[in-house]
């Protein structure tokens, strides 16, 4: 079992003959996830590797082939609107990865989306992947394996080195996702925690929050009241500065809220296991299963 | 992006926001002019990205011209918090009957741009904040509907009894938004919002903040950015298409992917140690990346170490080893450097660096560790 995605995703890229679109394409491919569509506009009627037709809307797309997930991988002034392309065309789980999207441009795309009845994972994420079934965006397929761990992250590599030390210990995943590390995005904690304790193939949750906003701190408190699966919790930038922007456009500590401190203590106040390291993920998991 | 308060007031006052007559200047003899073309008592405002101008003397009321460009001479240099004074603002001494606040922020939780009003102005607001939270009202706005005339109107009867003040004010609020939402702004505000007691309504100090992923599309709003507020190599690294930040200790950290770096800097102080830096250098990392990474964190003296932090997805760690090894025999590295890389084609990685006799680690503690030690070593 495993949330958002699994051998049912039938999946759209958009942007598929783009840099990105293109290299990405091919690894979900090579993985196995049933890549069944792509969109470029002015390039439909055109094949991408010989194997998955190009039309030039995502409503074509969808009405041909059945996708039901969609992939986003065009470039930031245009990528609110893809997605909401994506939802007119009746997308349920929009995945959007393009880092840079005016935060204006989300807010008026929210909405609409929700409008829809559409799911956005994303902006500025890495994707999702319900191992050993359907890849959808960026996370290395390797490092992960089959299990009953879910994970929710608000970055990319921190993700895969958790993965990382999660399956060379032999703990396997039901599926792991990466929400995006922007201010306004579509999925959030919340929702992956609510989902993981739906799934009856999760046993216990990993979370990966980062200085920033309130997240965590409302999902620490959901945790307490709605989730009785063991969950362990990281925050990176414990020595990040106040003020400044960590890269992400959402890591940024405003006046004395969103820091590590708060967050970690919102942790331990719900129960959340607080791993110190990254490496601890191992350690903090096998204490509570 | 951090504008300074003269670009956010031109961009008030170019949205028909009344703002008081005044200039920018950056000598002395400029203040004088504008002083004398002004009229009366002036008051000389540091333009610094920099809280409590006030306090550290960045702002002086002068009586004439002569003692405008006095203090000028004296603010114009000075450093606030670290930062130099460039410019400084020239605007006449208003009379002032009330101050209240008014700020437009886009907001995480309702992701929605969320009005914040207070009758209480002049101060610092999130002090307000903390203190008398129920002196400020909240108002989140539909971006789809912009701020609607009766919400214009409810903020502004919270700030004035006058019918004159409210209706001077609600329109304010209307054309806050429009900059706001114009200008791809994640902040706007006007602090304090006065009544003069002639009884107009007039902003008498702005500040806005872009979001940064506005300016590839707003190169006009681009050029506001004001590169000797920054340090240099920020900007050195900016311009490589590096995302760092300058810090104080003196382990040097080169990572891949914002988590992760951050992740990095926290496992250097666990072991004891100060990260000098954030780095990433992205996803698809090329040589010369890494090259500019190197270049950005030699130059600064502090650094006793330098940590590569690297898991290879989407980054090749191949490339990364490329670019140490081509960085490494372009221009002499006088500190350790000590190397994690795992993922991606990492035995050609490792292969590449073992042809010129550096080591790779795997593991990012053991790394982690390592580094500190050999800072600690050369302190």
């Amino acid at each position: 079992m495993s949330i958002f995605v699994d051998q049912e995703t039938r999946l759209v890229v958009q942007g598929i003959t783009g840099r990105e679109g293109s290299f990405h394409a091919r690894q979900m491919l090579e993985y196995g996830t049933a890549l069944v569509a792509g969109v470029t506009p002015g390039k439909g009627g055109q094949q991408f590797d010989g194997q998955v037709p190009i039309f030039n809307t995502v409503a074509d797309a969808v009405a041909r082939t059945g996708a039901n997930v969609s992939v986003v991988y065009v470039p930031p002034a245009v990528a609110a609107g893809a997605v909401m392309e994506a939802a007119d065309a009746g997308i349920s789980l929009i995945v959007c990865i393009t880092e840079g999207v005016p935060v204006l441009d989300m807010a008026r795309a929210m909405p609409f989306v929700r409008a829809r009845g559409s799911r956005l994972i994303g902006p500025n994420c890495p994707g999702l992947i319900t191992p050993g079934q359907s890849k959808v965006g960026i996370i290395p397929g390797n490092i992960c394996a089959p299990g009953r761990v879910g994970l929710v992250s608000r970055s990319g590599t921190l993700t895969y080195e958790v993965v990382n030390h999660l399956t060379r210990n032999g703990i396997g995943q039901s599926t792991c996702v990466g929400i995006g590390g922007d201010p306004i995005i579509g999925t959030n904690f919340i929702d992956c925690l609510r989902a993981f304790q739906d799934d009856p193939g999760t046993d216990a949750i990993v979370m990966l929050g980062e200085i920033g906003g309130t997240d965590e701190q409302h999902a620490a408190a959901y945790v307490k009241e709605h989730v009785s699966k063991p969950v362990v919790g990281f925050i990176a930038g414990q020595t990040a500065p106040k003020g400044r922007r960590m890269g992400h456009a959402g890591a940024i500590i405003s006046g004395s809220s969103g820091t590590a401190e708060e967050k970690l203590a919102a942790f331990a106040a719900a129960g959340i296991g607080v791993m110190r390291r990254p490496v601890d993920v191992v350690a903090s998991l096998r204490s509570r299963l | 992006m951090n504008l300074h308060e003269y670009q956010a007031r031109m961009l008030l006052k170019a949205a028909g926001i009344p703002t008081f007559d005044g200039d920018v200047a950056s000598t002395p003899s400029e203040v004088e002019a504008i002083a004398r073309r002004i009229g009366g008592k002036v008051v000389i405002k540091a333009q610094v990205h920099a809280g409590g101008r006030g306090k550290a003397g960045g702002v002086k009321l002068a009586d004439n011209p002569a003692a405008a460009a006095d203090h000028a001479s004296q603010i114009l240099g000075m450093t606030i918090k670290g930062l130099m004074v460039h410019k400084v603002l020239v605007v006449p001494a208003a009379d002032i009957a009330t101050e209240s606040y008014v700020g437009l922020i886009m907001d995480r939780e309702t992701q929605r741009p969320v009005f914040m009003v207070s009758a209480a102005g002049g101060v610092d607001i999130e002090e307000v904040a903390a203190t008398s939270p129920e002196q400020i009202t909240r108002l989140p706005v539909d971006p789809v509907y912009g701020l609607l005339p009766h919400q214009a109107l409810t903020l502004a009867f919270r700030l004035y009894q006058e019918f004159s003040h409210v209706r001077a004010a609600a329109r304010i609020m209307e054309q806050l938004y429009s900059v706001f939402t114009a200008n791809g702004a994640s902040l706007a505000e006007i602090n304090p919002l006065v009544t003069t007691p002639d009884g107009r309504v007039v902003a008498l100090d702005a500040k806005m903040v872009i979001d940064d992923n506005e300016l590839d599309r707003r190169p006009d709003l681009a050029i506001c950015r004001d590169e000797t507020a920054e340090e240099p190599s920020e900007v050195a690294a900016r311009r490589a298409n590096l995302s760092f930040i300058k810090l104080d200790g003196d382990v040097g950290c080169v990572v891949n992917g914002a988590g992760l770096a951050m992740a990095t800097m926290d496992l250097v102080k666990y072991y004891g140690g100060e990260p000098a830096n954030f780095l990433d250098i992205g996803g698809s990392s090329s040589p010369e990346k890494v090259i500019n990474a190197l270049k950005i964190i030699t130059s600064d003296p502090n650094v006793k170490a330098i940590l590569f932090n690297i898991f290879g997805g989407i980054t090749r760690t191949d490339d990364v080893a490329n670019g140490i090894v081509a960085a490494t025999s372009q221009f002499k590295v006088s500190v350790p450097i000590v190397i994690r890389l795992t993922g991606t084609n990492e035995a050609e990685a490792i292969r590449i660096l073992e042809g010129v006799g550096m080591r790779a680690l795997s593991d990012m503690d053991q790394a982690v560790a390592q580094v500190v030690q050999l800072a600690r070593g050369a302190a």
